[in-house]
């Protein structure tokens, strides 16, 4: 009797010793999640609203559980349907901020991707809900991810005011196209056909497509002139799309801003005005120009 | 009553003193007699076949290889076995204080003919690196730490004749990989250890230098055919030796 007791004790404490670092490598514990909950970063500021996650359990659990998961990592009941696969918000990595790359969007820039959803993928827009329920979910989706526990957001870049636009400008957006080479995964007519279009992949591995201009959709983080700037001067973290704020100067941005407009098939400005330039696809083959 | 006061002071502050400068001297001291670990990683049995890279797709980087086709570096395998690209650390029995020393080596990264020059790259936590190109066509430097570790992963665009990046990682990490999304063939490591550290040269050898001396887990660690480990003791001042094997698949 005595003996089959011990085996019993002996062997649940073997199951307890193997089954602890099974709970430890979950993305998130229970303890952990109770813990980040009454945490500051599970509130939220997005102008004069504060958003507490306490408030958003039943909205989330009611709208985002079924892709997001219960544990925020994106393996909901529907997400084995969905291609781009929901966001794992336990990594802390966003595509639309307003942020450097490899750093945490503003709560801001979490509020209106809610909003906004996001195109050419199964986010609809949320703009029905109303902005407190936003900011709510905006803290409750902190509480995933322990970067909110050790990180602010990243300084948000500044964009200049938005120029006049002109044939010069277009020009010299093609210049920077050219020259940073935004061609080899968009193509040189933006119809996301460029050389390296077709093996691209997101931070998961899994395939990816990268935006097609001439499709004339929506941008994944917004459909304005600042959000495109935004864009390419942050980068999509969790994608093959890189930030080039390094290498492309502000005032720069702006061409390239009007020189993508010109891709797209809108009756915009830019594109009446280019019509007049004439301008010549880049020859892909070409040697790249000089610095 | 003053006066005692102002005395006791003194003295602490005189006691202070002379234990910081003893801290001081001592550590140059220890420094002074420390020891290395040299050695050489062999691989034994054949060793596996690194396909070719068809750069077609970007003719620039093709014409980089034209005389010799690029192959993938997972494995490469010097004349006499040596394997090139292990990341030699010591994985236990560092002290806190050798622990903490960040190396003021600041490596480079580079980009070159579409290949990471070098294809694997180890640092101390805190310790600055440089990401160049000499390339003449875009990458995109992409690293992706492994979540949970503290690292941070980011994506830039290094078109031609851009200016270097510098950065550095967090914490400890064996290791990250680097992507580059434009040219998907490109591949690469940082390896963030504490502590000296070594990598392996073409035949294989490294030398781990600055070793305080003491009691030591040598780790190797090797992309594809994972870590081994040694127990090393290294004397003040002294070279002490450590091999590693490891059997091709």
């Amino acid at each position: 009797m005595n003996s089959r007791l011990l085996k019993m004790t002996f062997s649940v404490v073997i199951a307890c010793f193997f089954a602890l670092p099974a709970l430890v490598q979950a993305q998130i514990t229970e303890y952990q999640e109770k813990e980040w909950l009454n945490s500051p970063a599970a509130s939220s500021h997005v102008g004069n609203l504060t958003g507490n996650a306490h408030a958003a359990t039943e909205p989330y659990r009611r709208y985002c559980m079924v892709c997001h998961g219960e544990l925020g990592d994106g393996n909901g009941e529907s997400a084995q349907w969905l291609d781009p696969k929901p966001r794992d918000f336990t990594l802390g990595i966003f595509k639309c901020r307003s942020t450097p790359t490899g750093t945490l969007p503003t709560d801001q820039d979490l509020f209106d991707t809610i909003a906004r959803g996001l195109d050419r993928s199964n986010m609809p827009p949320w703009n029905t809900f109303s902005s407190q329920m936003r900011a709510d979910l905006v803290a409750w989706i902190k509480h995933y991810s322990p970067r909110w526990q050790t990180e602010k957001a990243g300084p948000p870049i500044v964009v200049p005011p938005e120029p006049e636009v002109t044939a010069e400008r277009i020009k010299a957006g093609q210049d920077v196209f050219n020259r940073v080479q935004c061609w080899k995964c968009h193509g040189v007519e933006g119809k996301a056909n460029g050389p390296s279009a077709s093996t691209l992949q997101d931070d998961q591995g899994r395939p990816i497509l990268p935006y097609n201009f001439s499709e004339g959709g929506r941008f994944k983080c917004g459909t304005t002139d600042s959000d495109l700037y935004k864009i390419f001067m942050t980068g999509l973290d969790g994608t093959p799309m890189p930030s080039f704020a390094d290498n492309i100067k502000p005032d720069e941005a702006w061409d390239l801003v009007f020189f993508l407009r010109t891709l797209q098939p809108f009756h915009t400005k830019a594109r009446e005005l280019a019509k007049g330039l004439n301008l010549k696809p880049i020859n892909p083959n070409a040697p790249p120009p000089s610095q | 009553m003053k006066n005692r006061y102002k005395f006791a002071s003194a003295v602490l502050l005189a006691i202070v003193s002379v234990a910081l400068v003893l801290a001081i001297v001592g550590e140059r001291v220890r420094a002074a007699g420390d020891g290395t670990i040299t050695g050489s990683v062999k691989l034994t049995g054949t060793a596996p076949h690194m396909k070719g890279i068809d750069m077609g797709k970007d003719p620039y980087c093709a014409g980089q290889h034209k005389d010799k086709p690029a192959t993938l570096e997972n494995v490469v395998v010097g004349s006499n076995g040596g394997l090139q690209n292990v990341v030699l650390y010591l994985s236990e029995g560092l002290s806190a204080s050798a622990a903490s020393v960040v190396s003021s080596e600041e490596p480079t990264f580079d980009q070159k003919g579409c290949m990471y020059s070098p294809h694997v790259m180890a640092v101390n936590p805190d310790e600055k690196f440089k990401v160049t190109t000499s390339d003449q066509t875009a990458h995109n430097i992409h690293p992706l730490p492994a979540p949970g570790t503290g690292n941070i992963g980011w994506n830039q665009s290094q078109p031609p004749g851009a200016p270097p990046i510098e950065k550095s990682w967090k914490n400890p990490e064996v290791a990250i990989s680097v992507k580059c999304n434009i040219h998907p063939w490109m591949h690469g490591w940082h390896v963030v250890v504490k502590g000296p550290y070594a990598i392996t040269d073409e035949n294989g050898n490294f030398t781990i230098k600055n070793v305080p001396a003491g009691s030591y887990t040598v780790s190797a660690w090797q992309e594809d055919l994972g870590t081994q480990t040694a127990k090393v003791t290294v004397a003040a001042g002294s070279a002490a030796k450590a091999d590693f094997t490891f059997k091709g698949k």
